[in-house]
């Protein structure tokens, strides 16, 4: 009986352990968060930022509000974008952990499907034609074209994989061949674009950024993001299964196509939301996963949650990287991610003794 | 708890190509039965068409006269167990946490007093008690064995599902996990259905022998019945000949393909003079 009591007693450890790491990057992200909103272009101050912040909380304290530009800076400006970029971090990363578990590839990131291609394809038909999948125009027109196209990769990656089997590899390939047929359909609009200022305005969408951040788009990104992170967590012990195959997962009483099906779905929503609002932000949903194995290890129990973390703070931080360098210009989040992101990343691979992944 | 597995007309095509004909055949509570066969005679998919990896037809494979197609597979996964061919693990899992899936048709989200306890036997029963914290991919081939055959019987099947057990394992390793499936058949009233290629190890560790060639039953019965010159020479295409083991049992030494492709073969080397003889 000894051996139950000590067994215990190690994987509780374990668990004590992967827990103080979830507290430790909370910790971070919110410390990331204070420094991001103090600091900036117009510059108001560590202490006028918190008051702003009190202000708009509590009305009722009646402390000083500050100057009205001030507001206008940290509640307008600074705070939906902090916001966005840790509810954008969170979905993408989360969405990385989930798909890399279910198709068991370390490669495979949230965009596996095709959705940047057909987002950058539905964000392009409509800044350059102005065409859409609804009566709007201009920036609501191109979210729901993202978004809209996003999901119809999805679908078609759902039925091209489907005709033969629903198994990570013909998903994983149909997710390519989908990508390349929007991608081409990008470059066709691109390429037959009547002027120039569209093109850029689509390479500036495709490289992503926050800046058009505002309360608007957090109230509709929050809520789904939520939503789908909860469910895929809902998912984890069939996750874990299916991390030593389909056939095994079959045999331990998990239903393998339907837990494909169920995670891109949640997958898709989360990550055609925040791109459609952001543009492609790349590298977060492929490192943070790997980052958060190294951390607390393959338990997505744990894993989801830990890179959604990671993934929120990579991204808040490369955010106010980008925000603050090149000052006055901004530099685009998706540049700053993989240029700081690479780095890093391939420092923690060469430093780390032990493989997490074959 | 006695548990009667029936095979009943079981045929399985992939795509167009038939790899099952008719299979029919009965297992009882605490037996072990072997499958062999040469290579693509069909063991490995019928295994897979017993757990319901593959589906089949109404009513051809039953537990205890219930079709597992009715069965929904969380049921499923709490009477059978099932050892692939080979484990590969993506993603870096402890010993502990691969045992534990086992566990999954019994966890809802975390662990019960029963989850540890019955990890901690199962480690325990395997001899492995000490990997317990040690990664799964770091492991050798015959202590991965033994964890898979731990998150089976995790579990808690009464049906053990194993496909070559013991294939890539040293000498040592192959009686381990032989005799730890003759102790669940004898002790715990397991039922073990096992594809094996080593006839010498499923002559002396089955009860019955069911084999294959080309998707049909050949022959079938206890090893002695099974395992004849004949049989070996009709279904293998060599030479063998079978005498009696040390442990009373057949035993198979194979001598010569009985014609082949490969030409140097044509000529015998010296080596083979020997046994040319014999032949």
């Amino acid at each position: 009986m000894s051996s139950i009591a000590e067994l215990k007693q190690l994987y509780g450890r374990g668990k004590k352990r992967k827990i103080l790491a979830l507290l430790a990057i909370s910790f971070a992200i919110a410390v990331a968060a204070i420094v991001s909103i103090s600091l900036g272009a117009g510059s108001p101050r560590f202490n006028e930022a918190m008051q702003v912040i009190l202000v708009k909380l509590f009305p009722s304290l009646g402390i000083d509000s500050g100057s009205a530009i001030t507001q206008i800076i940290i509640w307008n400006l600074r705070l939906p974008r902090v916001i966005l970029a840790i509810i954008a971090g969170a979905g993408l990363a989360a969405s990385g952990a989930t798909m890399q578990g279910v198709l068991r590839n370390p490669l495979v990131s949230s965009y596996i499907l095709g959705i940047s291609a057909a987002a950058g394809f539905g964000a392009a038909l409509a800044i350059v034609f102005g065409l859409g999948v609804i009566d709007g125009y201009g920036h609501y027109l191109v979210i729901a074209n993202a978004f809209f196209f996003s999901v119809l990769a999805m679908v078609l990656v759902f039925f091209i994989a489907r005709i033969r089997a629903m198994t990570s590899e013909t998903v994983i390939l149909a997710g390519v061949a989908v990508g390349y047929f929007f991608s081409a359909m990008l470059s066709l609009i691109q390429y037959f674009a009547p002027e120039h200022q569209a093109v850029r305005a689509v390479v500036f969408w495709l490289m992503g950024g926050l800046n058009t951040a505002n309360w608007e788009s957090v109230q509709v990104v929050f809520p789904i993001v939520l939503v789908a992170i909860i469910l895929m967590i809902f998912q984890s012990w069939n996750i874990n299964v299916l991390s030593m195959g389909e056939d095994v997962a079959t045999s331990l009483g998990v239903n393998s196509k339907r837990v494909l099906t169920v995670t891109m779905v949640l997958e898709t929503l989360a990550t055609a939301a925040i791109i459609a609002f952001t543009g492609v932000i790349g590298f977060i949903c492929l490192i943070s996963p790997h980052i958060s194995r190294m951390l607390i290890g393959s338990d997505h129990r744990f894993l989801i949650p830990c890179s959604a973390l990671v993934g929120s703070c990579l991204l808040l931080c490369a955010d106010t990287v980008g925000r603050l360098v090149l000052q006055p210009t901004e530099l685009p989040v998706g540049i700053v991610t993989s240029l700081l992101g690479v780095p890093f990343f391939i420092y923690i691979l060469l430093s780390k003794r032990r493989q997490s992944w074959r | 708890m006695a548990l009667k597995i029936v095979i009943n007309k079981l045929s399985f095509n992939y795509a167009s190509i038939q790899v099952l004909k008719e299979i029919e055949f009965t297992i009882g509570a605490g037996e072990i039965l072997s499958i062999v066969g040469p290579n693509g005679s069909g063991k490995s998919t019928l295994l897979r068409c017993i757990n319901r990896i593959l589906k089949t037809r109404q009513n051809t494979v039953l537990i205890d006269g219930k079709d597992i197609n009715k069965l929904n597979l969380k049921e499923l996964s709490k009477i059978m167990g099932y050892v692939p061919q080979s484990s590969v693990c993506t993603f870096p899992f402890t010993v502990f946490d691969v045992v534990l899936m086992g566990r999954k048709p019994y966890i809802h989200w975390s662990l019960s007093e029963r989850d540890y306890e019955i990890v901690a036997e199962t480690l325990d029963f395997l001899g492995i008690k000490e990997l317990a914290m040690r990664h799964f991919n770091e492991l050798s081939g015959g202590e991965q064995q033994k964890v898979i055959i731990a998150r089976a019987l995790a579990q808690e099947p009464q049906v053990l599902l194993l496909d070559e057990p013991t294939s890539s394992l040293d000498i040592k390793h192959q009686l381990e996990i032989l005799l730890i499936l003759q102790y669940l058949a004898q002790s715990r009233h397991c039922t073990v259905i096992m594809a094996l290629h080593d006839l010498n190890l499923a002559s002396r560790f089955s009860d019955r022998i069911l084999m294959l060639k080309k998707g049909c039953i050949f022959a079938a019965g206890t090893p002695e019945i099974v395992l004849t010159e004949d049989n070996i020479a009709a279904v293998y295409g060599i030479k063998a000949r079978v005498t009696n083991s040390v442990v009373d049992k057949p035993q198979i030494t194979p001598l010569m393909p009985e014609s082949t492709s490969i030409k140097q073969w044509k000529t015998p080397l010296s080596v083979t003079a020997k046994t040319e003889a014999i032949v």
